[in-house]
């Protein structure tokens, strides 16, 4: 292998785990740099955390700053819980991605530059008066400048190719870069060139000499004396593949239409960032899946309860101001009781707000968001993987109780990757559906006992026409009824079906010891970012402790005990305070909120800090 | 079962598509006719009752669905239209109406339902139009005359009407139609015309409101008044009208005129003929425009009927090619798709 022939003077250390930003313009190549370099560290056997940094422009100018693309990657030989807080590594193309990326990047951190890329014009686009790397403003770091492009283009030089083709390779030369240093395999990306090209040798070729082309040239020039290891982690066996939240979740849902027997109907409007759970869904045609683009939000909730009274599973799936359209029909699904899962991968907001970035200020609105007393089940995904497992949940429990369920998600999990462990169709549990077909004794709202869930009774059955609608029903029949004994009586029905599910969700676990000091209650995407802070303080002999809720309405039965058993509560969320409202509401504990909504993932760092300042008193 | 099957086919009275329920219209409103002419029609359908599925949205005419002894589905404001494209979209072996009025389809719906016509979606919407707010008690409606004086429009409302029938034309609905609720055989009619097509299929019916808006349709429903005001349309004739039949519709360059036939001046031959399959719009069009000209008769009957792939039946279609390509979905080919490694 050329990667093992490194020159003898070149030093090895291990590293533990390591973070790499790369950023570029947006057309540098720079998200498939990262996805290559992902691929073949977890081939290495790491475990590991992406996350995309895409500019909000469609096609920003190049070399500005708000064109930067970039793409970190945290990997390691431990399990990696969020795609890092800052950065070890920064690999910039140009003085965009370095002015943008150097904020992220940890003191001592190294930069690796493309020389070619710091023109008078990209460092003036830039907003720099002069070259950054001829002074000393970044002592701070250690600075390789390299000549990427010029070396690429030598490497590529007998191939007769355009000059924007051979400049097109140069995110492949920094990418071997980077498989020197890291020691990664290169095979995974070779083969990927050889699938990409397929019909285009020259570019297999040029591709291909520039990734060797990095890779040697770490091996034989004087700038680098070192290179880094990062052994494998220590994994469950089994096969894998990097996934996206918002892949998983179109996945959890497939799975479950499948493993329900029941035709998976979407209905959707595009909105960043839950696109991609409508472009997924629209592949899988096969598994009798029905998308729908329809006209407007509140036309893809409505669609979805249509085909639901139908007997599809209906579905929909947006981001937070398209949740605000939906509601009436949401309220509409919560009276006449059918299932429906709303995927709500939440933005900041309000408004508008900031649709390419991450927030979790939408729980208040998926819990009380619909006019008077409409409660719905309401679930959160935690991490990518997570995403597949609360969707297939949302989809058990609507059909169980005829309920709409929210599923929350957000920008971070959506399309931050981590590796995930492939399951097996048959390891799923079956969810068993039943269309009720003796029209003797049949009542639409007749309930069953343990779950209060009315009867599915679908159009195409015969004798068992009736009607639904939005008015009040009465108990049983079903019939239009404004009587004032009647209507408590649903609305104390509908709020006791959703406490019941209760009854059929996990308890809470913590993580840790099970009474203490203090206890970090989280939701949602937090989780990571979480996990690594109370990991690296229970190994400095805190007593710190962590519950991660993926169920928020109804809240896991046993989350009022645990609470009780610790001194502190601190509640972690990216809003102003949503869920620690609800739990002080409605468990009169002292929760203490901790709250950032600056459209960005909380970091480790930043929570430590606010635990042991807690811990201090 | 074999026993229940048996009774589903055995032929339908009107009376079978009455439910137990009380209906609840003000005495003398139009929305009886049209709930007595659909359940007379609808026997003759050829659809069995439990595979018909009524959805509405808000306003009187919203009722309807809870007095049809069919699958039914009162939805929320303005939504009927999609709300019953996602049964069909879910279950295109449905027969899909949606009962709605002025108000719902027009205002607060006005967007689902040109989009319904334009992907021509297999629905029957029925528009009962009063041209007034007859559940919130006498609002102006997007239907409503300019200047009509309603609670919310003391001085007189200054919003210019939607027509319904151009607007659909507009958004290239496959089937349009008029009719009036104090014809009950031309209602008929018109209903199970709807019926038997393929795609949206859309009908105005002029209902009159005797509570808010009483005699808005006087003109076209009265006894020595219809007979001057109604041009009815069928398909292959002549476009006649008048009490002795003595009046026909005339095209002067895009212009329709009234022309007198009985003095030998014009003849039958001179008239426009109706041909509701015409691809090329531009007659049916000049027809909604009729309306509202006060010199003009108000055209009833199917402005055009045209045949197109639907979308329920384009989105089955493409579920088969793909299974066909790709054979049954298999859950765990999906999730092994890309690259994927393992760990011992
Ligand atoms: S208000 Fe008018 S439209 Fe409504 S039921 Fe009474 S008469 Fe009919």
């Amino acid at each position: 292998m050329d990667n093992n022939n490194s020159t003898q003077d070149k030093k090895t250390l291990t590293l533990e785990d390591v973070v790499i930003h790369f950023a570029g313009d947006s057309g540098d190549g720079m998200q498939l740099t990262g996805s290559q370099f992902t691929t073949s560290s977890a081939i290495a056997g790491n475990d590991l955390n992406t996350f995309p940094d895409f500019p909000a422009e469609i096609r920003a100018p190049a070399g500005t700053t708000y064109g930067v693309s970039g793409f970190q990657i945290h990997f390691g030989s431990r399990k990696i819980h969020t795609p890092g807080d800052t950065s070890d590594v920064l690999v910039a193309m140009n003085p965009a991605a370095l002015r943008v990326n150097l904020k992220h990047l940890r003191d001592g951190g190294t930069i690796i530059v493309n020389n070619q890329g710091f023109t008078p014009k990209n460092l003036k686009l830039a907003g720099y008066e002069k070259n950054p790397l001829d002074d000393d403003s970044l002592s701070n770091y250690q600075i390789h400048r390299v000549d990427i492009s010029k070396l690429t283009a030598n490497a590529l030089e007998d191939l007769n190719l355009g000059s924007k083709i051979v400049d097109r390779c140069k995110n492949f030369f920094a990418l071997g870069l980077m498989y020197w240093m890291y020691n990664r395999p290169i095979e995974p990306t070779l083969s990927w060139i050889k699938v990409k090209f397929k019909n285009k040798p020259e570019l297999i070729e040029a591709n291909t000499r520039a990734l060797k082309a990095g890779l040697h040239y770490g091996d034989i020039t004087e700038i680098f004396t070192t290179r880094y290891e990062v052994r494998p982690a220590k994994l469950t066996p089994g096969a894998y593949r990097n996934i996206t939240g918002n892949t998983a979740l179109a996945l959890g849902l497939v799975a479950a239409a499948q493993k329900s027997d029941l035709e998976l109907f979407l209905g959707a409007y595009p909105i960043t960032p839950a696109s991609d759970v409508l472009h997924e869904l629209s592949q899988f045609k096969n598994f009798n899946v029905k998308t729908f683009q329809a006209e407007d939000e509140i036309a893809a909730v409505s669609a979805a309860i249509g085909a639901s009274y139908a007997g599809g599973l209906g579905i929909t799936a947006t981001s937070g101001p398209g949740m605000a359209l939906k509601m009436e029909a949401i309220g509409l699904a919560v009276m006449i009781e059918l299932p429906l899962v709303i995927a709500n991968i939440q933005r900041g907001g309000p408004s508008t707000g900031l649709p390419t970035k991450t927030e979790q200020a939408d729980l208040f609105q998926a819990m009380f968001g619909r006019n008077s007393e409409a409660p719905l089940c309401v679930l959160a995904a935690s991490t990518p993987n997570d995403c597949f497992i609360m969707a297939y949940e949302a989809v058990r429990i609507a059909v169980k109780y005829m309920t709409p369920v929210i599923l929350l998600s957000d920008g971070y999990i959506a399309n931050g990757a981590e590796p995930w462990r492939i399951p097996k169709a048959s390891d799923l549990e079956k969810i068993d559906i039943k269309f009720p077909t003796n029209p003797e004794n049949f009542l639409p709202y007749k309930r069953d006992e343990k779950t209060l869930a009315r009867p599915w009774a679908i159009p195409g059955t015969p004798n068992m026409q009736h009607r639904v609608g939005g008015l009040e029903k009465e108990d049983k029949t079903g019939n239009i009824s404004y009587d004032a004994d009647n209507h408590q009586k649903m609305v104390d029905y509908r709020t006791e079906k959703i406490e019941r599910i209760a009854n059929d969700i996990p308890d809470a676990v913590v993580h840790g010891d099970i009474e203490g000091e203090l206890l970090v209650v989280g939701w949602g995407s937090t989780h990571g970012a979480i996990t690594s802070a109370i990991e690296r303080l229970r190994l400095n002999g805190k007593s710190v402790s962590h519950v991660h809720l993926r169920y928020l309405n109804p809240l896991p039965k046993n989350l009022g005990e645990i609470m009780y058993n610790f001194k502190n509560i601190l509640v972690p969320e990216l809003n102003k305070g949503q869920l620690s409202t609800i739990l002080r509401s409605k468990y009169l504990v002292p929760a203490i909120g901790y709250n950032k909504v600056q459209g960005l993932p909380f970091k480790a760092a930043e929570l430590e800090n606010k635990i042991e300042e807690i811990l201090r008193g | 079962m074999a026993e229940t099957a048996e009774k589903e086919q055995k032929k339908y009275t009107a009376k079978d598509f009455q439910s137990d329920q009380d209906v609840r219209w003000c005495p003398g409103c139009g929305d009886y006719s049209i709930l007595a002419q659909a359940q007379r029609v609808f026997p003759d359908i050829g659809v069995e009752k439990k595979d018909i599925v009524w959805v509405s949205g808000i306003g009187c005419s919203s009722r309807f669905p809870y007095y049809m002894d069919t699958y039914g589905l009162h939805g929320i404001h303005g939504r009927a239209p999609i709300i019953a494209s996602g049964v069909k979209m879910a279950r295109p072996d449905l027969s899909v109406w949606v009962a709605t009025g002025d108000g719902d389809l027009l205002s607060i719906g006005g967007n689902h339902f040109i989009h319904a016509c334009r992907r021509n979606i297999d629905i029957k919407i029925l528009l009962f139009n009063n041209q007034i707010y007859g559940l919130t008690k006498g609002q102006y409606s997007p239907t409503s005359e300019f200047g009509k004086i309603t609670k919310s429009t003391p001085w007189g409302s200054i919003d210019y009407p939607f027509n319904p029938v151009a607007l659909a034309l507009g958004a290239e609905c496959t089937f349009v139609a008029r009719t009036i609720d104090r014809d009950p055989k031309h209602l008929q009619t018109m209903i199970k015309a709807a019926s038997e097509h393929t795609g949206t299929a859309f009908i105005e019916i002029y209902q009159n409101c005797n509570v808010f808006n009483d005699g808005a349709f006087f003109h076209l429903t009265e006894k020595g008044k219809k007979e001057n005001n109604v041009v009815v349309l069928e398909h292959g004739k002549p476009l006649i009208f008048g009490a002795d039949n003595d009046k026909g519709i005339r095209l002067e360059g895009f212009t329709p005129k009234v022309v007198d036939i009985s003095n030998g001046e014009f003849s039958r031959d001179d008239l426009l003929v109706h041909n509701e399959n015409n691809k090329d719009d531009v007659l049916a069009y000049i027809f909604s425009r009729m309306t509202y000209d006060p010199d003009l008769p108000t055209p009833i009957g199917v402005f055009r009927k045209i045949n197109k792939p639907t979308y329920d039946s384009e989105m089955q279609k493409q579920i088969h090619t793909s299974i066909e390509k790709r054979g049954k979905g298999d859950l765990d080919e999906l999730f092994n798709k890309g690259e994927t490694w393992v760990v011992k």
